[in-house]
């Protein structure tokens, strides 16, 4: 036994609350509204692409563990529940031993900085219930609560790689038969700190929050894992472009006659480049940058790759997917899918 | 290629470790530390790198931190940004990186960190400029790049001249042993024939007012598995070590330190901040780290508790080891190091883990401090002195918010 599959995605982003909606959004290509984001101090809001709210408010936000938290659990709970689909039932009976890896770049920093600006006024009257949900791995916890799963879980903090990163180690915890399911996670919620963030290193980029999930088995499903490339990070000697270039060798003979390209934000950036010299890159049938259409979603944005290559493959539209990242300051990297 | 996975080894190899490198409030380095856990000694003193003025409580465990950083590849430039977290991590680092031996190669070395917090003074003194009457742009750029934990990463691959998949597991308290686990997993998997691995956090306000808020700190003394016990103390510091396999190790001769031979992991879903009563994913964490190294309680030594010093993770604690060592208990000798130093947050698994090393390599028990009378619950002896001890292994347990357990055996090298 050593191969992986997808079983299921699910998606919470500027076009809505589920796959389907993003999808959507993608073949339509049109740019989704911005909305201004107030700045204390500043009189330019700063842009951003913001979840719809919901209408009505999910059934899973009575869960107890759920009334208190911000946008960045209720994004990861919507899309993992979508993923996981009737998979969730046999978690809370003990039949399935589910890992859970979530995946952060910005983390919960509405919280954050609501915690840490009640502290800086007054830090003897600061929130005991603000505090516990600044933590990088507060989501992770809620989504274990939520599911009832008591097996591993990480919380992996870094750049929007990290999604990438993740779907070979849920390959390791199940192939080591650590779990027999396995969610992978990403989501991000909007705060002027983060968006005003990302303004100073990137002007010209739109913060956007939500989520995306894929939920993985080794036995057979409709989309299969086929390879994760070695991440190549951003060092003294190394900048993005050499790591890009080093990460699509790594994809030399991997890829078959055509496929979809499912590229980020950064990697476009680097577009038209003089990086086209794999073999393979002149073979891309077609190519998805979800970035203009979603926004920057940070950690979410790579599951949205995910989840756009994980419906393209699933609605015949392509064979095979490369999820290709550049992350903003960490690393490249690249998983391949393959419909099953 | 980190998928598809390399076939495993007909036999897993042993996972050694040849060099550690620590930053405690007792001090820099192996020795200094070791005769500290070794003897006892408590290293806490008022905070002075925020104002605690307005806390319960104000004290912690404080580094002092060196004037000079060691020479490293990083540029006068790099060094001059790192702020606190960051330079307890290099300190660390380059301490188990020389102990090693080891040089850069073009084989690409795993990297797993542990932290809860990264380059947090970094981001407070970012949001404290982005909130002033009079916001401004000026040095913004530099503290956002730096406090970004993967910044703290890189700034490593740049220090010691390596590359390779970097991990930054953020499990709150658990997150030291979730990234040592994580990287021997890596390594006696066949998947990396070395890794480098630890934790490190800094103290910084927010965090300390976030523990405050919860009442969490003791505003007397902090006394892990005491009846009396009324909270915990922060710390700070951080702990590094290179992992590598047995026969790695052997054929360059390298000096060996010990062994981590079994890692445990649960879930507690009771609550997000509080453990189950009885300590059911502690024990599940327990159980699978001995089932993992493939021994039983029996064979255990010593145990480093998490023993935070609150009324809540100690009970829970205790229960679970009684329940896991069974008839074992009444005769196994336990302890936590946090009363000396404090809670070191995401370094404390890897400083832990270093504690039990030096523990199994010096043959001695560290002491549990400041304990009067023993909860009723603790049904193990507390290793109420120094003592010398003969034991070939030691567990560590890792308890975090969110419900993080994780367990390491540790045992010594002979």
């Amino acid at each position: 036994m050593s191969r992986v599959f997808l079983h299921g995605w699910g998606a919470v982003s500027p076009a809505g609350w589920g796959v389907e909606a993003l999808h959507q959004a993608l073949l339509e290509g049109t740019p989704l509204p911005v909305h201004p984001l107030v700045r204390p101090g500043r009189a330019q809001p700063l842009p951003v692409r913001r979840v719809p709210a919901f209408s009505p408010r999910p059934a899973f936000l009575a869960h107890p563990r759920l009334r208190r938290t911000s946008p960045i659990t209720h994004f990861a709970v919507a899309a993992a529940i979508e993923a996981l689909g009737s998979d969730a039932a046999r978690v809370a009976t003990g039949e399935l031993r589910l890992g859970i890896i979530f995946c952060a770049f910005a983390g919960c920093v509405s919280y954050s900085r609501r915690f840490y600006d009640e502290t800086l006024r007054d830090p003897a009257t600061a929130s005991p219930l603000v505090f516990p949900e600044t933590v990088f791995n507060a989501p992770a916890s809620h989504l274990a609560a939520y599911f009832g799963s008591t097996a591993v879980n990480y919380t992996l903090v870094g750049d929007q790689g990290e999604f990438v990163k993740a779907l070979a180690l849920a390959a390791d915890w199940l192939l080591t038969r650590r779990v027999n399911g396995c969610l992978v996670v990403g989501s991000e919620e909007s705060d002027w700190l983060s968006a005003d963030a990302l303004r100073l290193v990137a002007p010209s980029i739109i913060t956007a929050e939500g989520a995306g999930a894929v939920y993985l088995r080794s036995d057979p499903g409709p989309v299969e894992l086929v390879a994760v490339t070695e991440p190549q990070l951003f060092t003294q000697n190394r900048g993005p472009r050499e790591a890009l270039r080093q990460t699509r060798a790594q994809l030399d003979g991997v890829l078959g006659a055509d496929f979809l390209l499912v590229t980020s934000e950064h990697d476009s950036q680097l577009v038209p480049d003089p990086l086209a010299t794999s073999d393979w890159l002149h073979r891309a049938k077609q190519r998805i940058t979800p970035a203009p259409v979603l926004g920057e979603g940070l950690g979410a944005g790579s599951a949205w790759q995910a989840v756009a290559a994980s419906v393209a493959l699933r609605d015949g539209e392509a064979a095979e997917a490369v999820i290709e990242v550049v992350g903003s300051n960490e690393q490249a990297v690249a998983a391949v899918l393959r419909r099953a | 290629m980190l998928f598809p996975l390399p076939p495993r080894p007909a036999v897993s190899p042993r996972v050694v470790v040849t060099g550690v490198g620590i930053v405690t409030p007792l001090g820099l380095g192996w020795s200094v530390n070791a005769e500290g856990f070794r003897t006892g000694r408590r290293a806490f003193r008022p905070v002075s790198v925020f104002d605690a003025s307005r806390q319960r409580t104000q004290v912690a465990g404080e580094v002092d931190l060196p004037a000079a950083l060691p020479a490293t590849g990083l540029g006068f430039r790099q060094q001059l940004r790192l702020e606190r977290a960051a330079r307890m991590l290099l300190l660390a680092a380059h301490e188990a990186w020389t102990q090693a031996g080891w040089t850069a190669t073009d084989d690409p070395l795993p990297l797993v960190l542990g932290t809860t917090s990264g380059g947090m003074s970094l981001e407070q003194d970012y949001y404290r400029q982005a909130i002033s009457t009079r916001p401004s742009d000026r040095q913004q750029i530099t503290r956002l790049t730096h406090y970004q934990v993967q910044r703290q990463a890189l700034n490593l691959a740049d220090a010691f001249g390596f590359h390779g998949p970097v991990t930054i597991i953020a499990n709150a308290c658990a997150s030291g042993a979730n990234a040592l686990g994580q990287a021997f997993e890596l390594v006696r998997s066949g998947r990396a024939t070395r890794a480098f691995a630890g934790g490190y956090d800094g103290l910084s306000q927010l965090v300390f007012a976030g523990f405050d808020s919860l009442q969490a700190l003791s505003p007397t003394t902090c006394r892990p598995f005491d009846a009396k016990r009324d909270g915990l103390a922060l710390g700070e510091g951080a702990a590094m070590l290179c992992l590598e396999t047995l026969a790695s190790a052997q054929a360059r001769g390298a000096e060996i330190l010990g062994e981590i031979t079994g890692y445990g992991t649960a879930t507690d879903v009771h609550h997000l901040t509080q453990p189950q009563p009885q300590g059911d994913a502690a024990l599940a964490a327990m159980t699978a780290a001995c089932a993992n190294a493939r021994v039983i309680p029996a064979d255990i030594g010593y145990v480093n508790a998490h023993g935070t010093g609150t009324p809540a993770n100690d009970g829970a604690e205790a229960q679970a080891i009684t329940r896991w060592a069974g008839a074992r208990a009444t005769t196994l000798p336990v302890s936590s190091t946090k009363a000396g130093i404090g809670h070191l947050l995401g370094a404390a698994g890897a400083v832990e883990a270093v504690a039990c090393l030096m523990a199994l390599r010096g043959q001695w028990l560290p002491p549990q401090l400041h304990l009067e009378t023993p909860d009723p619950a603790c049904s193990f002896p507390l290793v109420r002195v120094p003592q010398s001890a003969s034991f070939e292994y030691a567990l560590t347990n890792s308890f975090g918010f969110g419900g993080a357990n994780a367990s390491l055996v540790l045992r010594r090298f002979a």
